[in-house]
């Protein structure tokens, strides 16, 4: 099964929602609670991080019967240093994004944490593309 | 809680209901339909919220009631009062006239049951700083909430305190103090006064505990007639002095009102009611969106216990008469004794849930997730031919539901009234047909006109 959702980029009214749909169906789907918790917490990141950075992006999500597979793909700067960018509290978010609440440095640190595999490819001023991959049954 | 059965207070009287839809629209967990002109409960879904009750412009929502000669089935008779209850009165009638009629009408003892917030609130402290852990904290207070979180959010559920409820709490020790007065336990009968039905169900059906402490339920709007006609009666006559102490501290009054729990403990603490409110917090919460809460008040009612289903008087109002209370205990420098905390050893033992707060998930479609995956796909199907207008015409809240309840087999496609016209019109159905579906969702009167 798949969805797709847009985010707009810069308007934090509405980061969030992308994650909650897909929070939704997960539950009328019957994935076990923490799990979901993980891969929303994940997403939740994802989608905040294009918010904040990109000028607009896109989720896809895939359920398959082993494993959820979420894509965010953006339009945008791109992330020149990944491994930098993976370290917890490195941030290159803007004043103004800190003072919303967003931009600590915990995204991508984040992002790993709550799924099995992480992918992340970017090119500068090209655009960013998480893929997180969560397996529902331990491996 | 036994099985899959869930004790629910509120019921609704099908000869006053319209199936006006009201209710159906408000719901906040989507647990009722119309059928047959009639609003119907799905008894799983139910949180005993009392919004449906609130909305209801018939009246024909009501919460059931232990019949009140129930006590005298006792011979020792106590009752507790939510302090919500005093503010439900003008502030010419005092506590004492309260008081003194509650014995007239024959219960021994009168006791305010949020005396018992200065144990539970010590306890909560104590309970928060073992658990760190399972931070942010949701207070146990709230029985709708409670249940909310069972139905829609059971990923949250280890957050609940796993303390016992003030009622609870009162009722062991106003049970306790009076065995050790020499009076038998089985002829001592614990009553109280509730503001809304989720008390109720928390008392019929707990969660995370074998039983209540609480013997029987008087709803509040009963008890103030009661009072009201009886202080009317003897106006003219002095009133019987009382045993009790019917002060109360300002943080015992503030307690059930918003922000009376989140106002007593240390760090990031939120407080906030009206159960659509409570939704939206508990949604960022399960997201992470909030981080760094340390304790969360959340309350079904707008403006917390002043607003319960069963009250009287307008809640601000209540919350007025109880500010004055507070001020009057500070102004005259009144001095309640406490003697709970001799007991505290005692209450300390009983204070904890001992069972398990189950999760009752309403939101999956099946067990199977691969089934569940099927079901959703015909979801999205079906939902590409509604009208998406969310009209309520078919007897569901919304056109989802509808596609919803088609899947699981509860409901018809064409319930829906924009299928019934495409299916007339190209010669499916004959307009009688058409007519008999829509009287079976409203019932064949609303057609007989």
């Amino acid at each position: 099964m798949e969805f797709n959702f847009n985010i707009e980029g810069g308007n934090f009214s509405r980061a969030g929602t992308a994650s909650s749909e897909i929070k939704k169906i997960l539950k009328q789907l019957n994935v076990d609670s923490n799990l979901i918790k993980r891969i929303v917490v994940a997403l939740y990141e994802a989608e905040v991080n294009v918010v904040a950075h990109a000028w607009e992006g896109n989720i896809y999500v895939h359920i398959r019967p082993d494993a959820i597979e979420v894509t965010v793909a953006d339009k945008g700067p791109g992330i020149p240093d990944i491994n930098l960018a993976m370290q917890e509290g490195y941030s290159t978010a803007s004043p103004e994004v800190r003072e919303m609440g967003f931009g600590a440095g915990m995204g991508l640190p984040n992002m790993q944490k709550n799924c099995d595999k992480l992918q992340i490819e970017s090119e500068i001023n090209i655009g960013t593309k998480v893929t997180m991959l969560t397996y529902l049954k331990p491996q | 809680m036994k099985g899959e059965a869930f004790y629910h207070a509120l019921k609704i009287m099908d000869s006053v209901c319209t199936g006006c839809t009201h209710c159906m629209h408000l719901c906040p967990t989507s647990a009722i339909r119309i059928k047959n002109g009639k609003a119907s409960l799905n008894e799983a879904a139910c949180t005993d919220c009392g919004m449906c009750l609130k909305t209801c412009p018939q009246q024909a929502i009501i919460v059931e009631q232990d019949d009140f000669s129930q006590i005298f089935k006792f011979s020792y008779r106590i009752i507790l009062l939510p302090t919500v209850l005093i503010g439900q009165f003008p502030e010419d009638i005092s506590e004492e006239q309260i008081f003194s009629e509650l014995h007239n009408m024959g219960f021994h003892y009168v006791m305010e049951v949020d005396k018992a917030t200065e144990i539970l609130s010590e306890e909560t402290r104590k309970y928060m700083e073992k658990n760190s852990h399972l931070r942010p904290f949701i207070s146990n207070s709230c029985p709708a909430v409670i249940r909310l979180i069972q139905v829609r959010f059971p990923s949250l559920i280890d957050h609940i305190i796993r303390l016992k409820q003030v009622m609870d709490i009162a009722a062991i020790y106003v049970r306790k103090k009076f065995i050790d007065k020499g009076i038998p336990a089985e002829e001592i009968g614990v009553f109280f006064v509730t503001q809304c039905a989720a008390k109720i169900a928390a008392i019929k059906c707990p969660v995370g505990e074998e039983k209540s402490s609480v013997d029987g339920v008087i709803n509040m709007d009963f008890i103030y007639n009661k009072i009201l006609l009886a202080i009317n009666k003897n106006k003219d006559k002095p009133i019987d002095k009382v045993p009790e102490q019917y002060h109360l501290t300002p943080e015992s009054i503030r307690w059930t009102l918003t922000d009376g729990e989140a106002s007593h403990y240390a760090g990031r603490c939120l407080a906030i009611d009206e159960i659509h409110n409570v939704i939206e917090i508990l949604e960022k919460l399960e997201n992470d969106e909030i981080t760094d809460i340390d304790f969360l008040e959340l309350r079904a009612c707008d403006h917390s216990c002043a607003g319960g289903a069963l009250t009287i008087n307008n809640r601000f109002l209540t919350i007025e008469r109880l500010q004055k209370r507070m001020e009057n205990y500070v102004k005259n420098h009144y001095h309640t004794v406490n003697k709970m905390p001799q007991y505290r050893d005692f209450l300390n033992e009983q204070i904890r849930l001992t069972g398990k707060i189950l999760p009752r998930s309403i939101e999956k479609l099946d067990e199977n997730m691969l089934i569940a995956m099927e079901k959703m796909e015909k979801i999205n199907r079906i939902m590409k031919v509604l009208p998406q207008i969310d009209c309520g015409a078919c007897g569901t809240p919304s056109c989802r539901t509808l596609a919803q309840d088609v899947v699981q087999g509860k409901a018809k496609l064409n319930q829906c009234v924009f299928m019934q016209k495409i299916l007339t019109k190209e010669g499916l159905i004959t307009p009688e047909e058409s007519m008999e579906l829509s009287a079976k969702i409203w019932g064949a009167e609303k057609f007989n006109k």
